[in-house]
């Protein structure tokens, strides 16, 4: 009886989100204070039927009910506990129920935490963020029901995808919708100001740790995805340019544009429109992807189960939101000519480039990953557009965002000298010239992407180290979270410049065929293969490999990489071994049997690859000491 | 950057174009046959080449030498995401035996091509090269995947514009390969 008691949990839900949403609109329109106090109570009833709904799904997973059609589908009997868990997101149903439980958990908190704002602002902001509710609710509810039952019952279930077997999945997903979802927030306050016509520095103040919050999310999200890829799809890559990637990253790239964009309305009151229309954009990416993955209008291999319906019914709904968004911001958008003057040379002016900069790169990444539909719809044939397309644009236009960067923090608002950033950066975009031009003749391979990495990492480096000496320095100026937070970020970038570039540039790698017994040697590094034996996993079968890796004749690392059959389905995965380093990482994968006991064996070693994802935690975690800082929770004294 | 007034319709112009857009995925892909594509090439003789093979470098090969039975030819690469979709559904069929099925490596580099193979497994009776694009032109190939059916006397007999799919190898390739083999 529980599947269905989770379902009517759900059915409650919906309603309460049609309370939540209409009441207080209309009540805030009208100025109907009892209506507008329904919003609080009916964030918080939310928040507990979509929990119960989970929690009675979670449930079903632990116990192996296979009677629920999702359960039997994406569960097995013999798949281990902790993956009983995570298999509740593993397929479309259960991770839109994520979606809905993360968006009420925000809900619930911008009700707690909003006791400060006006009634009227937070009605409608709990409003807009109920109506958001009611579509993915009803979506669950009519398109996609996890609680479904399969009678008569199933015997066996047909297993998790063995791609998503894994532990960086039980993280993955959560922390992704964490800041998609998360975007609702900033979005919910822009149309709140939108309709309420008020729309001063105040709501900004209000959404600038949210939005700083859900971004941090979303930078770990899309990390631990690239991270996921690299070690459970067996290539040795770590962004391919994916639509589902994509998906992630154009959120990420206009939420980037709405962090700095924010902070320039916020102080200066300049760019108020365009902050808006950043945070209608930063969410209605989120949405968008929420589509592209769900629909099956585009191939990829994260893609959920295609279904048409699916995909009208969430088109239909964004046609709504964004539609409905964005004709609200073409009636009441407030100009842009309105804040305080600035002179060319400016931050406000850098700000700008940095928010074209981003948002063409957005744009980029999303006539990238739509362009094989046009081609599709315009009767040109299936096109994939591949990654030497992004990758080449994508580095064009953010090396002058690299390039501006340390002038940004160091550069006043309004009005300023250029002369003085200059001087100030003078010596330092010397310094990494000269790593640069180094690197360049001492780079034993891909000189030009290691000279880039290494020059533009100390660039940014050396630039934000400058700027915060300059301010620790300064008389009467405190070092607030805020600057702590753009610091980090900034070396955040640093970093990942240091691991993307220099693992492009300096990865070796060979594939060939061992013998047991037989070495491969790869620089100061040797590989030795001491063959393969059978071994039973809880729900597979694996030939696992037996490599020793020594440095200079010492045994640093003893691998073994895996080649897993899959009980159910038989689904054969690679599992590579890697011994991770904090200078290099050394990867070694199984390739096919030849016979003899011979395997083909790939090795690579990957100088600084984890200073990729060890570059996007400092980013978040920049995000998240921004949120914390006092001025976003200072009583409104000045505004 | 919002200045004047008709400009902030902008926003709304874009959406507006771009859920058009995604309203024609929705009903493409709803379209069984959005894959069915007219070929020239149908029932003419397939154009000559002289590609490498992958895995035998050095190696080339003619479409002279393949003659004698019939064999499909698919267009692939490692940077193409429908290609991993169909692969499965190729492996199933090259399984079979039923016919040789030759991979047309397009547009690829040397060491991803060989990475995907290894990963995904090789379904190919072999693999030709064509990582300049030197004969996709003549071959009149649009994109990756695509599939050509040329039978013993290269006459190009069938042609499907993206993924195989079981049903279509059903419903369409081997009818196709049996007449072309009935026809002889």
């Amino acid at each position: 009886m529980l599947p269905e008691l989770g379902q009517v949990a759900l059915l409650l839900a919906l309603l309460v989100a049609v309370l939540q949403a209409a009441l207080p609109l209309v009540g805030a329109q009208r100025g109907i204070a009892p209506w507008m106090a329904v919003a609080r109570p009916a964030a918080y009833a939310q928040l507990a039927l979509v929990a119960l709904a989970f929690a009675i799904l979670t449930h079903a997973f632990v116990l192996q009910d296979f009677s629920v059609q999702y359960v039997a589908e994406n569960s097995n009997s013999l798949l281990p506990w902790y993956y009983r868990y995570t298999a509740v997101w593993g397929a479309h149903e259960g991770s839109l129920l994520l979606w809905a439980l993360i968006l009420a958990v925000w809900t619930a908190l911008v009700a707690r935490f909003s006791r400060r704002l006006p009634g009227e602002v937070i009605a409608r902001v709990l409003g807009v963020m109920g109506l958001i509710s009611v579509g993915f609710l009803a979506f669950l509810i009519f398109t996609s029901n996890p609680f479904a039952r399969l009678l008569p019952a199933a015997a066996e279930g047909r297993d998790l995808n063995p791609l998503l077997q894994d532990p960086g999945m039980i993280i993955h997903p959560p922390m992704l919708y964490l800041g998609y979802v998360g975007f609702s927030v900033p979005f919910a306050f822009a149309i709140a100001a939108l309709l309420g016509g008020n729309v001063d520095a105040r709501w900004l103040r209000w959404t600038r740790p949210w939005t700083n919050v859900a971004w941090a999310f979303l930078t770990i999200g899309i990390a631990l995805g690239s991270w996921w890829a690299y070690y459970e799809l067996g290539w040795g890559g770590w962004w391919f340019w994916d639509p589902v990637e994509n998906a992630s990253f154009m959120p990420w790239l206009a939420g980037t544009a709405l962090l700095h964009s924010q902070a320039v309305t916020e102080k200066r009151g300049s760019f108020r429109g365009w902050t808006l229309l950043l945070a209608i954009a930063a969410f209605s990416l989120s949405l968008l992807g929420t589509f592209l993955v769900r629909s099956g209008v585009l191939t990829s291999v994260h893609a959920f189960a295609a279904d048409p319906t699916r995909g009208l019914f969430v088109l239909i709904f964004l046609g709504i939101v964004i539609g409905g968004s964005l004709v609200l911001y073409a009636l009441r958008a407030p100009s842009d000519d309105d804040g305080s003057r600035f002179s060319t040379a400016s931050r406000e002016t850098l700000l700008l480039v940095n928010n074209l900069l981003l948002t063409s790169a957005c744009a980029m990444v999303l006539l990238g990953t739509l362009y094989p539909l046009l081609a599709d719809a315009l009767d040109l044939g299936k096109i994939s557009v591949g990654p030497p397309y992004f990758a080449l644009l994508f580095v064009l236009l953010m090396a002058p965002l690299v390039l501006l960067l340390p002038f940004g923090p160091l550069t006043r608002w309004q009005r300023e000298q250029p002369s003085k950033p200059f001087a100030m950066l003078v010596p330092w975009a010397g310094l990494a010239l000269g790593i640069g031009i180094g690197a360049f003749f001492l780079a034993p391979q891909g000189p030009w992407k290691t000279a880039a990495g290494l020059a533009g990492s100390a660039w940014v480096l050396a630039g934000t180290a400058r700027f915060a000496w300059t301010r620790v320095h300064a008389k009467g100026n405190r070092f607030t979270a805020e600057m702590l937070g753009m610091t980090l970020a900034h070396i955040g970038i640093a970093v990942f410049l240091v691991g993307a570039l220099l693992t492009e540039g300096l990865s070796r790698q060979r594939e060939l065929a061992l013998a047991p017994g037989q070495s491969v040697e790869l620089g100061r590094h040797a590989f030795r293969f001491d063959g393969v034996v059978r071994r039973q996993g809880p729900n597979y079968l694996a030939d696992r490999g037996t490599v020793q890796v020594l440095h200079d004749g010492h045994a640093i690392a003893l691998m073994h990489p895996e080649k897993r059959s899959y009980a159910s389905g038989g689904q054969v995965m690679t599992e590579s071994a890697i011994d991770a380093g904090f200078s290099r990482d050394l990867y070694v994968a199984l390739g096919e049997p030849l016979g003899g006991g011979a395997w083909a064996v790939r090795v690579h070693v990957k100088p600084f690859v984890r200073w990729i994802w060890l570059g996007a935690v400092l980013m978040a975690l920049g995000g998240f000491v921004t949120a914390t800082d006092k001025r976003f929770r200072r009583k409104e004294a000045s505004a | 950057m919002t200045g004047s007034k008709a400009m902030r319709w902008l926003p709304l112009a874009i959406f507006a174009a771009l859920a058009v857009l995604l309203a024609a995925g929705v009903w493409l892909s709803r379209k069984p046959d959005r894959e069915a594509l007219p070929s020239p090439l149908i029932g003419r003789p397939a154009p000559q080449f002289s590609l490498p093979v992958l895995h035998e470098p050095g190696r080339l090969v003619t479409l002279a030498e393949l003659k004698g039975a019939p064999f499909v030819l698919n267009v692939w690469a490692s940077w193409c995401a429908a290609c991993r979709e169909e692969h499965p559904v190729l492996t199933r069929f090259a399984e079979t035996k039923r016919v040789r099925v030759v991979g047309y490596n397009w547009k690829d580099e040397h060491a991803d091509a060989l990475r995907w193979l290894e990963q995904f497994g090789n379904p190919f009776w072999m693999v030709l090269v064509d990582y300049d694009s030197r004969y996709a032109l003549d071959w009149g190939i649009y994109g990756a995947p695509e599939t050509f059916l040329v039978d013993a006397d290269g006459i190009v007999r069938w042609k499907h514009v993206g993924p195989l799919s079981d049903d279509i190898i059903r419903d369409e390739l081997l009818p196709h390969l049996a007449q072309a083999e009935h026809a002889r």
